[in-house]
């Protein structure tokens, strides 16, 4: 009896989809893939891309199959960017886009030319945080500390996003302002897993930082 | 040094520095995203490839081929190994049942069955996905329902039987016999495992994510074939474990394997939707529970039986072990059944044991105190014992459960409640108050540390502990500046080396007392080597204050006593036996208020309370956190989290974090936690206990007997989901 789950299908597929990418590729950039270019993996040509990393142009050539995520935490070594799934489930890897939270796992990389990007690492440093960080460690809204930069890169948008009027799941009046309440924080960070549970701190800590800037 | 009677007044008795609420010192580099995790140490070896895991797509069989030709042949791929090559490996440990890597048989789903290397993870996930494996498949069974049908009535080989149980049940004027069902459960912390494998002259290091440096030294040299010594682990920071990262597991065996083939240093991080199969989980159980009592409350007979699936040869969940030791009673029976069956690893997550077991025992009790017409706190206090039940001449060293109750009542508003379900209505909201008790045993394991005063004044303190998300880099600092007389500030913790001294590691909650204590022989040493450096002979007649010594009239700074050179003291606390001459264990009383959704019977909880008794606390502050951390794990368990097997193919279909459901944000309310505080001269120097686990004991058990109560229907199977209860819910 073979495997319960057949792949035979699914290579098919693949061998397929890549021939026809082979052919479509206008740059053959990788002269050792040519031979055996009907196994050559679905979307493995590079592209060179420019972004702006934490205020610092950067131009990189870059597999096409690259996340943003993956960008930031192997090709630049900014690992302030944590992968939790890699598939858009827990949070871990929130950062910037042109101001705008995002889950990188869930974004290529070449999607990003011309973007500007906002990683943990630009936000402050351990001797100069940001109030966001400093009360992250005041109420300590962490314990593993794994989830603790998406955790924080959401609470700043988030409080960007109440002020800018956008509304959420349980914001009853669309017309008033959106008042910074318990509930809306929570549901809005509730794309952030924590695992270790600090919900109840991380809540203390945007609330005061909320206050602070209120 | 050893630990073989009851602490007496100490420093800590006196103490400025442990004990006070103190922010973490590894905070800073956390939110900062400074703290290097296993996967992105960057800095620690040149030249890393990546290795991409290949697992198996059966439960349970034989391979029969594994073609790799085309996934050698693809884009940037250096090397793969297969389990065909490898052959069969020694199993790391005496406390792991499943292989991890080698051989032609299949254990289990999602084993580790191939590492494909290359430059990238895009081109070794690629190639991986080339990779062609025929299996023949052995059919298992994997119905935990048939086998508990089989094993039911099977008391022939019991835990433990005190008394005649069957006759005082029969007797007793108020009786209760449940069945429940908890499912299994994934650590699902947020750093997958990850480690990353260099080679150098035949020694081989790895930095990893683990929680137990020590055993996994060991288990590496083990699986390997390797003499220990040449082995080295490091895993200073740690994102998340709770029990997942005991043990060795997959990615340390394929980076190790791939960087040896490769000829490079390799770095393996599971993909989490590997995580759930291919690593242990929390058994699945049925548990049955008979409680006989007088109409007093007064329990006469309690027997708990109950069945998990192991791993053959494992021990699956012990889900009987708090009923042994929580309540009197004098008639007693505990039996244990396992179903073997060839799921991945059942092994500890945390609380093991008492986590599942209290999820059905503190219903149980809700059921009875009803039963009886009692408030189920009063009737857990009439219950309460300071004696083991099962061995009255053994006494618990300090046991405050009543205190629990009583103060978790009052600060909670408990006798405001109204007793009789589903008749207290907010809006469209039905509301209900549930209780618990939690009971958590509270080892301490032989630890270890080095202590290093250095010419300027400042402490480094060197031990393979961990710091999982606990606080063990604080807890320890304080303690060291507590006994040395520093500021916290000249403190500097280093963990998770396998070059420094063996620890007690973190597990069981019995890391922050044994670490703690560990710290305390050290620096004692440090102390004496300090004394015999001044030309003191009695130690004792010194004063370490204020990053100084004092003798008489004499005042020195530690920085000049060391500006020769740094004067270095190590030093082992060993646990004797007389620990357990009594026993150690931790207790709380948990509190929910839940609201039910009149019309759709969504449940929101409102606010939980949780009231501690753990020994010292040494941080209010991490103490607090891993309490309330536990609370969410338990309102987890109560009310989403659920390892569904697939009964045909024998593997965990809600294998990521999609699927497998944990408290987000806006599950989780304003929650409360109080420390009795007490002091456990048994446990350690400290006088502490852990506290990490008991923070989920029992809060699943709250929360489903507070949905009872805004409801008037009971669930006794775990999770407390809607299609368990909708149609049973009052008419609106
Ligand atoms: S890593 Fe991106 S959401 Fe989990
Ligand atoms: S701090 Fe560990 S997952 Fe949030």
């Amino acid at each position: 009896m073979g495997a319960p789950i057949e792949f035979e299908i699914r290579r098919r597929t693949l061998v397929a989809s890549s021939a026809a990418v082979a052919i479509g590729a206008a740059t053959g950039q990788r002269s050792g893939a040519q031979s055996r270019a009907a196994l050559t993996p679905s979307g493995a040509e590079d592209s060179t891309i420019t972004l702006t990393v934490n205020g610092v142009e950067q131009e990189l050539t870059i597999d096409n199959r690259t996340t943003l995520l993956d960008l930031l935490r192997e090709n630049l070594k900014l690992t302030g960017t944590k992968k939790g799934c890699d598939h858009g489930q827990c949070g871990a890897c929130t950062c910037t886009v042109n101001g705008q939270r995002v889950n990188s796992c869930l974004s290529l990389a070449v999607m990003h030319d011309g973007d500007e990007i906002q990683s943990i690492e630009g936000v402050g440093t351990p001797d100069d945080l940001d109030p966001m960080q400093a009360a992250f460690v005041a109420n300590d809204g962490f314990q593993c500390g794994y989830c603790t930069p998406g955790q924080i890169m959401s609470a700043r948008s988030v409080l960007d996003e109440i002020r800018a009027g956008i509304p959420s799941h349980v914001t009853d009046d669309l017309n008033a302002q959106i008042e910074v309440t318990d509930d809306e924080i929570r549901e809005r960070m509730s794309g952030n897993i924590c695992r270790c549970g600090a919900y109840s701190n991380i809540l203390a800590a945007i609330t005061k930082v909320a206050e602070e800037q209120a | 040094m050893e630990f073989n009677e009851p602490a007496g007044e100490n420093v800590f008795d006196h103490s400025k520095v442990v004990g006070r609420p103190t922010p973490r010192v590894d905070g800073p580099l956390k939110v900062s995203g400074r703290a290097p995790y296993a996967y992105e140490r960057h800095d620690v070896a040149e030249g890393q490839l990546v290795g991409y895991p290949v697992v198996s797509t059966i439960a349970q069989g034989r391979i029969t081929n594994m073609e790799t030709e085309a996934a050698l042949n693809a884009p940037g791929v250096v090397a793969i190994v297969t389990t065909l090559e490898t052959g069969e490996m020694p199993i790391p440990s005496d406390m792991n049942v499943a292989p991890l890597f080698g051989g032609a048989e299949v254990a289990h789903y999602h084993q580790a069955i191939g590492v494909v290397v290359a430059d990238t993870l895009e081109q070794a996930r690629a190639a991986a996905a080339l990779i062609k494996v025929d299996y023949d498949v052995t059919k298992g069974s994997y119905d935990l329902e048939a086998a508990w049908q089989e094993k039911r009535e099977d008391r022939s080989d019991p835990v433990s039987r005190v008394g005649d149980f069957e006759a005082a049940f029969e007797a007793a004027e108020v009786t209760l016999d449940q069945e429940y069902r908890t499912p299994s459960q994934s650590h699902a912390m947020m750093e997958p495992h990850a480690s990353i494998a260099a080679w150098k002259d035949g020694k081989l290091t790895v930095w990893t994510s683990n929680q137990m440096i020590e055993w996994t030294r060991q288990a590496l040299a083990t699986t390997l074939e390797m003499d220990p010594e040449d082995v080295r682990i490091d895993s200073p920071f740690i994102g998340g474990g709770f029990g997942s990262k005991l043990f060795l597991r997959a990615d340390s065996v394929l980076a190790a394997l791939g960087a040896r083939k490769a000829g490079r240093p390799v770095k393996v991080m599971l993909p989490r939707p590997m995580v759930m199969n291919n690593t242990t989980h929390r058994a699945s159980t049925i548990q049955r529970i008979r409680i006989g009592a007088q109409q007093d409350g007064k329990i006469t007979a309690i027997a708990h039986e109950a069945i998990s699936h192991t791993f053959p040869g494992g021990d699956g969940e012990n889900a009987i072990s708090q009923t042994q030791k929580f309540y009197a009673g004098e008639n007693r029976l505990i039996v244990k059944h396992l179903a073997e069956m060839h799921l991945p690893e059942a092994n500890a997550m945390r609380a093991p044991g008492e986590a599942a077991g209290l999820m059905a025992l503190e219903i149980a009790m809700d059921e009875m105190a009803e039963k009886l017409g009692m408030d189920p706190a009063e009737f857990r206090a009439i219950n309460d014992t300071q004696v083991d039940p099962e061995d009255p001449d053994k006494p618990f060293s300090e046991r405050h459960f009543v205190e629990c109750l009583n103060r978790g009542s009052e600060a909670f508003g408990w006798g405001d409640r109204n007793a009789t379900p589903g008749q207290r209505r907010d809006g469209n909201w039905l509301i209900g108050h549930g209780m618990a008790g939690a009971y958590r045993g509270s080892p301490a394991q032989d630890s270890g540390a080095r202590v290093r005063l250095q010419p300027d004044g400042r402490l480094i303190v060197e031990t393979d502990m961990t710091d999982i998300g606990t606080g063990s880099y604080t807890i320890i600092a304080q303690t060291a500046a507590e006994t040395m007389g520093l500021p916290l500030d000249m403190v500097e913790v280093r963990l998770g080396d396998s070059d420094f001294p063996v620890s007690a590691g973190s597990g069981g909650q019995w890391g922050a007392a044994s670490s703690t204590a560990g710290t305390y022989a050290a620096c004692l040493a440090l102390r004496s080597e300090i004394a015999k450096k001044i030309g003191v002979n009695d130690t004792d007649s010194l004063t370490f204050k204020n990053a100084g010594v004092r003798t008489g009239e004499k005042q020195m700074t530690l920085a000049s006593i060391a500006s020769e050179g740094e004067i270095v003291a190590e030093y082992t606390m060993e646990f004797s036996d007389s620990r357990d001459e009594e026993i150690v264990s931790t207790f709380a009383a948990h509190f929910v208020e839940v609201g039910v959704h009149v019309a759709t019977g969504e449940i929101r909880l409102r606010r939980m309370l949780a009231a501690c008794d753990a020994g010292r606390i040494l941080n209010p502050i991490t103490a607090r956190s891993q309490v309330i951390g536990g609370m969410v794990m338990g309102v987890g368990a109560a009310m989403m989290e659920d390892l569904a097997i697939d009964e045909g193919r024998g593997f965990f279909v809600t294998h990521d974090l999609a699927n497998y459901e944990v408290p987000v944000h806006m599950d989780i309310p304003d929650q409360e936690v109080i420390f009795l505080d007490t002091l456990d001269p048994q446990s350690s120097p400290l006088k502490a206990k852990g506290v990490g686990e008991l923070g989920l004991c029992g809060v699943a058990a709250a929360v489903a007997n507070a949905v009872y109560n805004a409801t008037g229907v009971r669930v006794r199977d775990y999770p407390v989901t809607l299609d368990k209860y909708l149609d049973q819910l009052p008419a609106v």
